[in-house]
């Protein structure tokens, strides 16, 4: 049985007197434990609000959230807020992309730290404080003894973002979501927190929702990948499967487009034509139809199924084109 | 091909303020601290290194947008340091700037038209209104926007079309050299491609010369002829695009390198890792002697003495900063661990007590 069955998830914003915007539009997948599945796909395709709808961090007001999210055996969509944040932090760990925001400037790290354990495992603020430094020795932070008396401001980003894994995991969730967790960071940096958060993974056995805009960091980590555009997810595969023979022309396009380390100096890039503003609603066939290089007529007029629960295109690229 | 700009020993140090009645300055930035390089013309010249490391200050320093603490540049023949006021100003045609973000470098309430007419005026170039409109629609279409964008106000484009109009307001004055401050860097990776090839066919076209400064290594590998890589306010190494990837010699070089993920697994899978431990030292209070000694997993007892001078390493015309650039590369010098060093991003050099005095780093 998956740990996480997200089924048909959709979160609509409506603002009074404005059109409703579907961000996340029917979106299924499912994480089982100890995977590791990324979240791909460019600004506005919904994965940050997939993960925030997962968590339940959505504002109160504003939007619909429809679906079901199934963490074990509950829908985590149907439990009360108080029930929720009894899981929150406990089954479910969270890391955010800017830790500065994500970490309160006036409290001392080791009390942030601490929080978690105290309001979940019961422990004593003593307990929890010696608990917190070994959590920050584990994540990497040099004089944790030092560092839990320091305020968020005092460390660097790097740091910072080890802290705020420090807590996500303090509880030994289940499930770690981690919602652009390099992106503010230098490469050098990342590499040291993709490295530190595949290693804890592989240890603990917590499966990890990867959400990022970076094929690069999912080449490395995910197992699955889920490719996401205008709301809805429109190819799902194993890394080695997409990377090596991608169906949707978005994927492939994508991935063409990418400047690659590897790659010899040179040429035109392949590019995506357009912008997003482009896209035309679901509902009038597949959005990325205007953009799309391998358009055909069935593209348009009905919305595009996703096919073996995999691919959502009426005229995907050909198998093995792709050396 | 000769050399379009040549800059010699650049530095730029910010001083650090401190005090309530009286400005006493209390240290220094040092965020470039003696760079020395060419860039020929018609080549693209990427600068590459970690956000603090001073490679944006080095592209505005080039400009005098921040005024140099000491450094020659040349450009074309000409001493830009030593130009004054209004010279400096019309001086500045020749070279322009695009920058990083394009929402807040162009102004909100102009319009398109109003957004290029200004550096034309500011040149006298506004020579009529039937030319300026022709040179206008010509720029817009050189870099792909429809004429009807001129009346059109910067919200009204999408990401990638700004970082257009940004473009344009450079290209309209004809300029030699542009310094591109991290051109993609805050777009989608369909986009950013859009704007990559967009360089790439202007350069073509027009014969220009680029600076690009960007902190993706993977990006400037495909743009640039010249790679010359920073760290901590200095020049580690600089070579050929191929070269550099192929034989990177820095040790810096190396671990950046191998951390830039690539979208293959099958290369992630089997790739060599040079994981740097802790953080970049603060440029305020840069390690003795070599910079980078602090991380480097090959440090001797010399990189702490002596600081490394930018040398040429061999025919091909590399040059790298580190005393044991041979060693580490035959591989009789081998890596040792490196225990990570507490950094504080605010640290500070000012004495005992100086934190109950308003501290702030004067910015030009």
């Amino acid at each position: 049985m998956p740990l996480l069955d997200v089924r048909d998830l959709s979160v609509v914003f409506q603002r009074r007197g404005t059109r409703p915007v579907a961000a996340v539009d029917g979106v299924s997948f499912t994480v089982e434990p100890g995977q590791t599945v990324g979240l791909v796909g460019e600004s506005g395709c919904g994965k940050s609000v997939t993960s925030l709808a997962i968590m339940g961090l959505l504002p109160r007001r504003g939007n619909t959230v429809t679906g079901e999210v199934r963490f074990e055996d509950t829908d985590l969509l149907k439990l009360r807020p108080a029930e929720l944040r009894d899981r929150r932090g406990r089954d479910i760990g969270m890391i955010f992309q800017d830790p500065l925001s994500s970490l309160n400037p006036v409290i001392p790290l080791g009390l942030q730290v601490a929080e978690v354990l105290e309001r979940h495992q019961g422990r004593t603020r003593r307990e929890a404080l010696r608990e917190a430094r070994g959590l920050l020795d584990a994540v990497g932070i040099p004089d944790p003894s030092r560092r839990l008396k320091e305020f968020p401001h005092q460390l660097s980003g790097g740091m910072r973002q080890r802290a705020l894994i420090a807590i996500a995991l303090a509880c030994k969730p289940r499930l770690l979501i981690a919602d652009e967790p390099t992106t503010a960071l230098d490469v050098t940096i990342q590499a040291q927190i993709l490295t530190l958060l595949k290693e804890l993974v592989d240890n603990s056995g917590t499966a990890l929702v990867m959400i990022t805009h970076d094929l690069g960091v999912v080449a490395g980590l995910c197992d699955t990948v889920n490719v996401l555009y205008a709301g809805k997810v429109v190819e799902r595969a194993g890394r080695h499967h997409l990377f090596a023979a991608p169906r949707h022309p978005y994927t492939d396009g994508l991935l063409q487009s990418v400047p690659r380390l590897d790659a010899d100096r040179g040429g035109r890039l392949h590019q995506i034509r357009g912008s997003v503003s482009d896209n035309i609603p679901w509902s009038e066939g597949c959005a990325f139809a205007p953009r799309c290089d391998r358009v055909i007529d069935d593209c348009i007029g009905e919305t595009v199924p996703l096919l073996g629960g995999a691919l959502r295109c009426t005229n995907p690229v050909p198998k093995g084109v792709r050396v | 091909m000769s050399a379009l700009v040549k800059i010699d020993d650049l530095k730029v140090h910010f001083p650090i303020k401190s005090g309530l009645l009286f400005d006493r300055t209390v240290g220094y930035v040092y965020a470039v601290d003696g760079v020395s390089l060419e860039i020929k013309k018609g080549e693209t010249y990427g600068l590459v290194g970690e956000s603090g490391c001073g490679k944006s200050t080095l592209g505005r320093g080039l400009l005098r947008l921040i005024e140099p603490t000491s450094g020659e540049i040349t450009f074309d023949g000409t001493d830009v340091r030593a130009l004054k006021g209004e010279q400096m100003r019309l001086f500045r045609r020749r070279i322009q700037m695009v920058f990083q973000d394009p929402m807040s470098s162009l102004d909100p309430r102009q319009s398109v038209q109003s957004l290029l007419v200004e550096g034309l005026r500011a040149h006298g170039l506004h020579t009529g209104r039937a030319d300026v409109q022709k040179r206008l629609r010509s720029t817009l279409d050189s870099v792909g926007l429809p004429a009807s964008a001129l009346n059109k106000y910067p919200h009204e484009f999408s990401g990638g079309q700004r970082q257009r109009i940004g473009i344009a307001r450079a290209l309209v004055l004809g300029p030699e050299l542009i310094v591109a401050d991290e051109p993609v860097s805050a777009l989608d990776v369909s986009i950013q491609a859009q704007v990559i090839n967009l360089l790439g066919d202007l350069q073509e076209s027009l014969g220009l010369t680029y600076l690009v400064i960007a902190h993706d290594l993977a990006v400037v590998r495909h743009i640039s002829d010249t790679i010359g890589v920073m760290y901590l306010g200095s020049l580690v190494e600089e070579a050929d695009g191929d070269q550099l990837y192929e034989r990177p010699l820095h040790p810096y070089t190396r671990a950046l390198l191998s951390a830039v993920p690539i979208p293959d697994p099958r290369v992630e899978d089997r790739r060599e890792r040079i994981l740097l431990v802790g953080d970049l030292p603060s440029p305020a209070n840069p390690p003795s002697g070599c910079r980078f000694r602090t991380r480097c997993p090959w440090s001797q007892a010399r990189c702490a003495e002596e600081r490394p001078e930018l040398r040429v390493f061999d025919d091909s015309g590399q040059r790298v900063a580190c005393h044991f650039a041979e060693e580490i590369r035959s591989g009789d010098l081998t890596p040792h661990e490196v225990r990570a060093e507490l950094v504080h991003p605010d640290s500070d050099p000012a004495e005992v007590g100086a934190e109950l005095i308003v501290t702030r780093t004067d910015l030009p």
